[in-house]
């Protein structure tokens, strides 16, 4: 059966009115905090676009971040993304399987050389060779270089492929990397989060494909639309960080009153992302709202961090050993000069 | 590792463990010191009520100098008061000396330790002004004076920049604010600072003396 050509056409042939379709476009202006012609623009920027050749390859991953984008609350959004795009692998959503499957991958990077859009999940295993994940018999790196290679653009979506994640965790025992340690000659935006918020993956793809190139990227190659603010800078729990007021257990009374999760190790001053704006599961909640602290998983080396359960103004780890030590050895030095003071005072006695 | 892993591991563990050693070393140093030989007729028998006495007169400005002592005595002591404010009632702060020796205690509310934080910040700007202006302070200070005025407003300041998320980053603005509280940890024992322990100690000891001797206090 034949595709059709444009977005435009695609949609209505799936029977998407122009109004869903206009809503589709305002929802994602506004989520990207972009001017209010923008949705108009985009609409007849996607509507005359090309659908987008995409290659999502997953690598040392726990098919989180695929699942985040798939079981959206929101259908529309997810139906809209995918007949915005032409995904021309994706090894969970594929019925292709095998040999079949990796042709497929081959044909699409072949016809769109240059063009198509790289997704990446999962961080790439660098130690012993990358024995550590493979697929078809060939490494994540080596896969990774080839298909680099044709993209127009790079998206790393979760932390793993942005910034290592869980696998990059001390000791780190394959050697875990990001996609932006191996690949230095592409434009790669980071879409971290573990997982990242279905939204954030569908308005970052949505620019893309509207605009031809990469929304304005923070220092660590995150979309500044999405991860410009704290966490805390945008908590509804705000106002009692503020006044002083804080939980000091998950089930006490400060904690069923909505105040703030800072004392029990709540990681949103330091964590760059949009859970507190968008939400989940179509603004139903987020953690924070479900009375969880933040764990801080959109930020690099977050598992490294200390415990999730640890304030962020106290020492990383329990270092009462090495203070006790300094304490003895305060003491042991206190008296060896007190000593020598009265050996002296003792010499100066006797000479006189 | 980033800066805040950097201020919160590192940095503040061995900034810790120099002040225990340097605050222990210091007064265990001096309290095992060799005392001379009194050999005078005691005209007290017991010399810590002097002790006690001469800690609190010391602490109040003498009639006589009011006048003239009156502003710098004022200004310390709302400096004083306000860092112990700051230190002591600060939610992140009191969770700070949690996590060290497991002690806890009530926190003020926010908008109080804010307007503490300002005025303190205000009184030290104060002092530092006059020990600049006033021909006599200024020649009598030396690094040591000006260091430790550094490393005690250098904290309040970037903690209050911290809270307002102001100039930078918030993680950026702690990373900075907890490795300022490093720096004064490490110096508090070796400078001037050492004076909020080593105060009662030399007033105690001279409280002592007095009231042993029958002196006034």
């Amino acid at each position: 059966m034949n595709e059709p050509d444009t977005l435009g056409a695609g949609l209505a042939h799936s029977g998407v009115s122009r109004r869903s379709f206009l809503k589709f476009c305002t929802v994602m202006a506004s989520l990207m905090a972009l001017p209010p012609g923008a949705a108009q623009a985009m609409a007849a920027a996607l509507s005359q676009a090309k659908r987008q050749s995409v290659i999502w390859l997953s690598f040392q991953e726990c098919t989180g971040c695929v699942e985040s984008l798939t079981r959206s609350f929101d259908p529309t959004l997810e139906q809209m993304i995918f007949e915005m795009i032409s995904l021309d692998y994706q090894e969970t959503l594929q019925a292709a399987a095998g040999e079949a499957a990796e042709s497929a991958r081959d044909e699409a990077m072949k016809s769109s050389y240059g063009k198509y859009l790289l997704i990446v999940d999962g961080s790439i295993p660098t130690k012993d060779g990358g024995v550590y994940s493979t697929v078809a018999g060939v490494s994540n790196h080596d896969r990774l270089i080839d298909a680099a290679r044709g993209a127009a653009a790079i998206v790393a979506v979760g932390t793993c492929s942005s910034y290592g994640g869980i696998p990059h965790a001390n000791p780190n025992p394959t050697g875990a990397v990001s996609v932006s340690d191996i690949i230095k000659d592409k434009p790669i935006m980071n879409v971290p989060g573990c997982p990242p918020i279905p939204s954030v993956i569908a308005g970052t793809l949505a620019y893309f494909v509207t605009y031809g190139k990469l929304p304005e990227l923070d220092h660590i190659g995150r979309p500044k639309v999405f991860y410009a603010d704290t966490i805390h800078d945008r908590c509804y729990r705000r106002p009692f960080y503020d006044q002083g007021k804080f939980a000091k257990t998950f089930d006490d009374e400060g904690a069923r009153n909505g105040w703030c999760l800072y004392e029990l190790g709540c990681k949103g001053p330091t964590t760059y992302n949009a859970c507190a704006t968008i939400k989940w599961n179509g603004g139903v909640s987020y953690p924070i709202e479900s009375g969880h602290g933040c764990l801080g998983c959109s930020e690099p080396n977050f598992w490294d961090k200390g415990s999730f359960y640890r304030p962020l103004s106290t020492p990383l780890a329990d270092n009462a050993h090495i203070i006790a030590a300094g304490t003895l050895g305060g003491i042991a030095a206190g008296a060896v000069a007190a000593g020598l003071s009265r050996k002296h005072q003792t010499h100066i006695g006797e000479e006189k | 590792m980033d800066l805040l892993q950097f201020a919160r591991g590192p940095a503040l563990t061995w900034a810790a463990t120099v002040f225990v050693f340097g605050i222990t070393w210091r007064l265990v140093g001096i309290l095992l010191l060799q005392r001379s030989p009194d050999f005078s007729e005691a005209r007290n028998a017991t010399s810590w009520l002097g002790a006690i006495k001469l800690i609190v007169t010391r602490s109040w400005p003498r009639r006589e100098f009011r006048q003239r002592t009156l502003f710098a005595q004022s200004v310390g002591y709302i400096f004083h008061i306000g860092l112990v404010i700051i230190v002591f009632g600060f939610a992140p702060h009191i969770l700070f000396f949690k996590a060290l020796t497991g002690l806890v205690w009530p926190n003020l509310p926010s908008a109080v330790i804010n307007l503490t934080s300002a005025i303190t910040l205000a009184a030290l700007i104060v002092v530092l002004v006059r020990r600049l202006s006033h021909p006599v302070l200024r020649l009598l200070s030396n690094f040591d004076d000006y260091f430790s005025w550094l490393v005690t407003f250098a904290p309040v300041a970037t903690g209050m920049l911290t809270v307002a998320h102001f100039g930078a980053r918030y993680e950026t603005l702690l990373a900075i604010h907890i490795l300022s509280v490093a720096l004064l940890l490490v110096w508090f024992p070796f400078g001037k600072l050492m004076h909020s322990a080593l105060v009662f100690i030399s007033r105690g000891t001279t409280g002592a003396l007095f009231e042993r001797k029958g002196a006034s206090i």
